[in-house]
């Protein structure tokens, strides 16, 4: 038998009668998380537009484009997730996924005749998608070994990388953006649907995601994203390879950024360079949004999901309700300070006892 | 008298010029508490630290039930048998008492999933709950984060981690350092419950009062030599300090 008595904020403290091993229900553990309250904010946002414009905003219309403008961004948040609960921060996810879309890019350009690859067949998009994996899991590789194997911190080995790989990208083409992409690959990925009327794009992003929550939340190697991101120390003493682990988690965010930049590339049927260089912000905003510490240890990958689509139903509901769409920039400023402050006060808490 | 589990002869221990052991030796026992005692310096640590395979000493042997054996890794003394509790804890606060249990010991699931590396957590869960029933250990719940819990609940996890895992010897190093009262009697009674089991449990302690209430034998360290042996039963506290400070030296390391 558990008692538990709700305090100010949301979590609990329990006291035990029996002193057995109790278990809190579903509700009581919803309450105390952070992606709780955050489906909240979203499920509001999407009431307070529906309300204000149903005939404009609840359509099937709006819902696709919403979706299909975040899946490139909710693949690059997986990755960050995992890398944030490791206490760690990947900045350079945005350069990462413009540096793999220009080499899938000029892989594919310089597979076709005469460099155009707008007629080009699947062999050569095929081709395409695996340079623009390898490129980013290369980029990730250099992260997890400089941050893992030569201890420099990872704000620092990100910042350096962000700028390395925009920089890269620019070199590829002389600072301009690769604009032949394969009709077939655009006419597919970028806009088919299946399913009756679910968008490709979105799909893979989901079939992604799925992965990403499966390998977070059941396997070891989510066991110890978790672990390393608490105590690596004590995850150290435990036998776990911290080193190894934290290698692999920021080669799975390269891998990941690759497989945007593909998508990216795939949807826009242009590079795009300008259109991404905000991408590592937009990433860690909805990461740390969704619930996941910054202090490693805590996260979720359906939290992540939330706060991808936060900032996406914010942005789409001021364009259909006319209010300038700055003021997007200023809500999900503030949003994201109020989770960090909600993160600090638990943990503030949590010291305490 | 007991059977002899761990034995350690003549250690030496050199950091450059430093000799923080010189030829020290320690003997643990199945089924009892072994208090490690001194002055600071006098190389506790170092001791510990040897015998539970984070260093490899500079020359001795140690005997591990009566065969030598080499620790070259605090991996291979786990395997051993050989657990360490630690001082500052080596918990992840943030997971839930169960996966701490089994922190670098997961169960897996059985069959294809398994082998993608997916967790059996029911039954994780469940044998934390047996193991922890089995030593006392009450817990609120066992899905909330442990850094949601006292400070002696974390400990009393980290001392059940270690004593769960151990088949021979348990280290603990000022495993009581950092609790209230009622929390220390709590972990006290946890490490009477693993020396019951049949574990030979290493305490290192501060705390005279807490080393002659709980431990069956002392061995005093000073200098990095060992100077004296004592039973519990028949200690008086005025013996362990004039040990500890080299008044009393009952023995002549070779």
């Amino acid at each position: 038998m558990t008692v538990s008595t709700p305090t100010k904020n949301g979590s609990e403290i329990q006291t035990t009668v029996d002193g057995g091993f109790g278990k809190r229900s579903i509700g009581q553990r919803m309450i105390g998380a952070n992606t709780f309250w955050i489906a909240l904010v979203l499920l509001a946002l999407i009431i307070v537009f529906t309300a204000i414009a149903p005939a404009e905003f609840a359509t099937l219309f709006t819902f696709q484009t919403l979706l299909i403008e975040t899946s490139v961004l909710l693949v690059l948040s997986v990755g960050m997730t995992f890398v944030i609960i490791t206490s760690g921060i990947d900045l350079s996810v945005g350069s990462v996924l413009i540096f793999a879309g220009m080499v899938a890019g000029k892989t594919m350009e310089a597979l076709s005749p005469d460099g155009d690859a707008t007629k080009a067949g699947w062999g050569v998009i095929t081709a395409g998608l695996v340079a623009a994996v390898v490129a980013g899991t290369i980029w990730g590789l250099i992260n997890g070994f400089l941050i893992a194997v030569a201890n420099i911190p990872p704000l620092i080995v990100t910042l350096g990388t962000m700028g390395a790989a925009l920089g890269a990208a620019y070199l590829l083409n002389n600072g301009s953006d690769v604009r032949s992409v394969p009709t077939e690959l655009n006419k597919t990925l970028g806009y088919g649907t299946s399913f009756g009327g679910v968008p490709n794009l979105v799909l893979v992003a989901v079939v992604i995601t799925l992965i990403g929550a499966w390998l977070l939340h059941t396997t070891k190697f989510g066991r110890y994203t978790y672990a390393v991101g608490s105590n690596a120390e004590g995850a150290r003493r435990a036998g776990i390879g911290v080193t190894a682990h934290l290698l692999k988690v920021y080669t799975l965010t390269g891998f990941l950024a690759g497989v945007a930049g593909f998508l990216s590339l795939a949807y826009y049927a242009s590079t795009t360079i300008s259109a991404h260089t905000t991408d590592n912000l937009n990433a860690i905003a909805a990461t740390v949004m969704g619930g996941t510490s910054l202090f490693g240890g805590v996260g979720s990958v359906l939290g992540t999901v939330i706060g991808v689509f936060i900032p996406a139903v914010l942005k789409k509901g001021f364009n259909i309700t006319q209010v300038q769409d700055f003021w997007q920039m200023i809500a999900v400023g503030a949003v994201l300070i109020a989770a960090v402050w909600f993160d600090q006060r638990r943990r503030r808490r949590r010291n305490s006892r | 008298m007991s059977e002899l589990l761990l034995d350690a002869q003549n250690l030496v221990k050199r950091y450059g010029s430093v000799e923080a052991l010189r030829g020290a030796s320690f003997q643990a026992r199945a089924g009892e508490v072994t208090a490690l005692i001194g002055d600071n310096g006098a190389g506790k640590s170092t001791l510990v630290k040897c015998l539970s395979g984070a260093e490899q000493p500079t020359s001795g042997s140690i005997l591990l039930d009566s065969s030598a054996v080499v620790l070259d890794s605090p991996t291979t003394a786990r395997r051993m048998g050989i657990e360490t509790v630690y001082q500052d804890l080596a918990v992840a606060p943030e997971l839930d008492p169960a996966a701490n249990l089994f922190l670098g010991r997961e169960i897996h699931r059985k069959g294809i999933l398994g082998k993608l590396g997916m967790l059996d957590k029911k039954e994780m869960k469940r044998q934390a709950v047996e193991e922890f029933q089995r030593l006392g250990v009450t817990l609120q719940s066992t899905d909330v984060p442990i850094g949601s819990l006292s400070g002696g609940q974390r400990q009393s996890v980290a001392v059940a981690r270690s004593v769960v895992w151990a088949s021979k010897v348990v280290f603990m190093d000022e495993p009581t350092a950092a609790l209230g009262v009622v929390q220390r009697e709590r972990v006290l009674d946890v490490i009477k419950k693993v020396r019951d089991k049949g574990i030979a449990v290493v305490l290192i302690s501060h705390n005279m009062p807490e080393v002659l209430s709980v431990a069956d034998r002392i061995e005093v360290l000073r200098l990095g030599k060992r100077v004296a042996r004592f039973t519990g039963a028949d200690t008086k506290l005025e013996d362990l300090v004039a040990a500890m400070t080299g008044a009393l030296v009952q023995e002549e390391a070779a």
